[in-house]
Parts: C-alpha cells; sequence; structure tokens
C-alpha cells in the first residue's frame, strides 16, 4: 500500500508529467482558458490515461510478451489508444449524455495528447505490475489536472495584468509555467 | 531535371528557414523543451526526427493513390510509429548512449506533430522526390532549431559546449536554467522575440506565416476536426431532446 502510495505521489507531484517531464503542454497551453475548461480537460485525461495505463499493461503482457512480438509496442499502443478514445467517446455518448457533453469535445484532442502515451510505455519500461501500471497512470493524470486548473486560475487573474505587447498569448502562459515548475521542483525532497 | 534541383533547393529552404519548425511554425514544443538541456542531446533529437520524417514522407507519398482519403490519419500513425521502431533500434545498437539521453522522448516522435503535419499537408498531396526533400528540409530546420536552443541552454546552465567547459571558473553559470523551469522561461523569452519580429514585419506590410501557437485550436486539422464534432453532437442532443420533450407530451 505504501509502495503505492508512493508511485502515486510522485507521478503526480515530483514528476509532474507537464512541469518536469514536458508531456501534454499543447492543451496545457491550449484550454487552460477557464478554470471550468481547464477541469473538464484535466477529467477527460484521468478518465482516458486511466484506462489506456490498465488496456495497455494487458495488451503488452498478454499478448506481445507471450507471442514475443514486444518491438510492436510503439505501434500497438498508439493504435490502441486512438481506438480507446473513439470507443470512450461513443460508450458515453450512448450511456451518459450529460457526462458525454461535459467531456465529448475534449475527447478527440487527446489522442494527440503525448501524455497518455507516454505513461503506458514509462509503466512498461518501469516494470510496474498491473495495479502500480495504474496506480502511476491516476497519478500522472492527477498531476496533469491539477497543473492546468492551477495555470487556468492564474490565466483568469492575469486577464487584468498589463502584460507587455510582445508577451501577450503563449509568452506569458509560459513565464508562468516555468514559475510553476520552480515552485515543482519543491516537491522533489518530499519521498 | 533542372526543375527537381529547383524544387529540392526551394523545399530544403522552406523547412530550414522560411517554415523552420521551431522558430517560425512553434512546432513540437514537448520534445522542443525536454531534449534542449544540452546541445549533443538537442542535434541526436533533430537529427532522429529527420530520419522519421524523411522516410515517413517517402512512404506516405509514394502510398498516396492507395491509401482511402477515411482511414488517412491511421495510416500515416501506422507508418510513422513503424519507423520510429526501426529508429529506435538503430539507436540501441549503435548509439546507445544517446538511447539512454533521450529515453521516452524517442517512441514519441511518433506523437509530434511536426511528423504528421508534414504527411497531412505535403506528402500526401506532392509527388516523391519533393516530398522526401521536404522531410530532409523541415527535419534539418528542427536540427538547427534544437541545437541552438540546447547550446544557448548548455552555455548559460552549464557553462560547456559539447561537454567542454568555457566558463571562467570565477563565472557560476544559472543552474535554473538547464533546469525544466529554464526550459519554459527560454522558450517564452523565444516566442516574445518571435511576437516582436512579426508585428514590426507586419507593420511594414510583409506576409507573415503564422505560427502554431501551442494552441490545439488554432491548427487547422483539429478545429475542423472539433468543430464537425461539436456540429453533430448538437445534431444529435437537438433529436434526443425533441424526442423527449414528444414522449412527455404523450403522457
Amino acid at each position: 500500500m505504501a509502495d503505492l502510495l508512493k508511485i502515486a505521489i510522485a507521478a503526480a507531484m515530483i514528476n509532474n508529467v507537464v512541469l518536469s517531464q514536458f508531456l501534454g503542454l499543447c492543451p496545457f497551453i491550449g484550454v487552460s482558458k477557464k478554470t471550468k475548461t481547464a477541469a473538464g480537460m484535466g477529467a477527460a485525461v484521468i478518465f482516458v490515461i486511466t484506462i489506456a495505463s490498465a488496456l495497455t499493461h494487458i495488451v503488452y503482457y498478454q499478448i506481445l510478451d507471450r507471442l514475443n512480438i514486444e518491438y510492436l509496442e510503439t505501434i500497438v499502443f498508439i493504435l490502441l489508444i486512438a481506438a480507446l478514445v473513439q470507443f470512450v467517446e461513443m460508450v458515453l455518448k450512448k450511456m451518459s449524455p450529460p457526462l458525454y457533453s461535459a467531456l465529448g469535445v475534449y475527447l478527440p484532442l487527446i489522442t494527440t495528447n503525448c501524455a497518455v502515451l507516454g505513461v503506458a510505455i514509462t509503466n512498461i519500461s518501469d516494470s510496474y505490475t498491473f495495479v502500480q501500471s495504474v496506480v502511476n497512470g491516476l497519478g500522472t493524470a492527477i498531476g496533469f489536472t491539477i497543473a492546468i486548473v492551477i495555470l487556468a486560475g492564474l490565466r483568469e487573474k492575469m486577464e487584468y495584468n498589463d502584460v507587455p505587447e510582445s508577451f501577450k498569448g503563449t509568452p506569458i502562459i509560459l513565464l508562468t509555467a516555468g514559475l510553476m515548475a520552480m515552485a515543482f521542483s519543491g516537491f522533489a525532497g518530499l519521498l | 531535371m533542372n526543375n527537381n534541383v529547383q524544387i529540392i533547393k526551394e523545399r530544403l529552404f522552406n523547412g530550414i528557414i522560411k517554415e523552420n519548425p521551431t522558430f517560425v511554425m512553434m512546432l513540437g514544443m514537448c520534445p522542443t523543451l525536454a531534449v534542449t538541456t544540452s546541445c549533443i542531446n538537442g542535434i541526436g533529437m533533430g537529427l532522429t526526427t529527420t530520419v522519421v520524417l524523411t522516410l515517413s514522407n517517402m512512404l506516405i507519398s509514394l502510398m498516396r493513390n492507395i491509401i482511402p482519403e477515411k482511414v488517412r490519419v491511421p495510416s500515416f500513425i501506422v507508418v510513422v510509429a513503424s519507423f520510429v521502431t526501426l529508429v529506435q533500434f538503430m539507436l540501441e545498437a549503435y548509439l546507445p548512449s544517446l538511447n539512454d539521453a533521450l529515453g521516452i522522448y524517442i517512441p514519441l516522435i511518433v506523437v509530434n506533430c511536426i511528423i504528421l503535419g508534414r504527411a497531412e499537408s505535403y506528402a500526401s498531396k506532392n509527388p516523391v522526390i519533393p516530398s522526401i526533400f521536404d522531410g530532409v528540409g523541415m527535419g534539418l530546420g528542427f536540427t538547427v532549431g534544437l541545437g541552438a536552443l540546447g547550446a544557448f541552454r548548455e552555455i548559460l546552465g552549464a557553462g560547456s559546449i559539447f561537454g567542454i567547459y568555457i566558463f571562467p571558473e570565477s563565472l557560476e553559470p544559472i543552474r535554473l536554467i538547464g533546469l525544466a523551469p529554464g526550459a519554459f522561461f527560454v522558450l517564452a523569452f523565444l516566442v516574445a522575440a518571435q511576437n516582436k519580429i512579426k508585428a514590426s514585419r507586419k507593420e511594414k506590410g510583409e506576409v507573415v506565416v503564422e505560427a502554431c501557437t501551442s494552441d490545439c485550436g488554432s491548427c487547422k486539422t483539429c478545429i475542423d476536426r472539433v468543430k464537425s464534432v461539436i456540429a453533430s453532437d448538437k445534431e444529435e442532443f437537438a433529436k434526443v431532446a425533441s424526442k423527449e420533450a414528444e414522449k412527455k407530451e404523450e403522457n
């Protein structure tokens, strides 16, 4: 149990997926204008990454490993994730329209989110067990959500600030992200 | 033949200078931030991407008339992923130190938007030779960008270049630039400088290539897709709502 908690905290805080590993930067910058949409994106990412971690783990050890075709990892994982996102989209549409209307728009954007593939590959390269993989996926996704919601909150406040002309838009967001990364590097002593 | 040479030159110029993926188009930000801790890593990542980009552009251009329109993107992804796997094996075998330094970012070349972007916007519409050189040009442009950023961060952050120490001992390097926050800061100033240059060029009335502002919504392919999703959803929700309303009326 302590072992799982360690993995979750390390994934969410210490090796934060955006701020220290630079994965999933596009949605981090693109969908962080309002706290509400940022939270929606975060929820969609938690949903997809957790399922993807479980699924890729099963496929790797039950199919690829048994047939000795581990080298197809990258190809299989990316197709699996693309198919999974489509599938989740369809299931949500049928089963839970309110949840779909909240997350739906973000789902197609997640296919190209490198965090999903990144987590799946890390799970395999660190040889995590099934439970550890799911926990690592969940932790990573929670870390992403924390980061994007904080950034969205800061950006809402920044609307009223007088930013120099050349720094408007992406540069000031990147500067903010840099300051957040500095704050998050303080978690390094946590474990 | 002369015509071909002209196209090749134009493609190389376009990739390295006019539409430079790092400095002008701002594409592939994840690897740009992650691997530019040193100049050699930046160049290694750039060249790896160049190889994948050239090969995938070539194959996609060869198959451009066979691939059905509807399964275009998945087929591109499979082609790119296969080449990434091949290149990863080559690196593991011949350059293990670079492979260790780049780590997870090598398989992640698959989701680098430069590669899918070039496949979609150039290779799937043009003959083989221009597509190959489009890949070479774009790849070298990316290499130049990553190499320059890597050199900048290595000199300021570690006081060395290619691992050779160049700072006088009394001068302490700014360690922060080499760490994660530094990556964000350097990129922020790069984009700001680019905004400044673009603004002054716009005032002069020159045509400016618009960058992908790291805002997924600004990319044309993404925005079209999202729009179509939203449109189809609205229709379906309207249908569901009207059906429910009918049921209520019946009751």
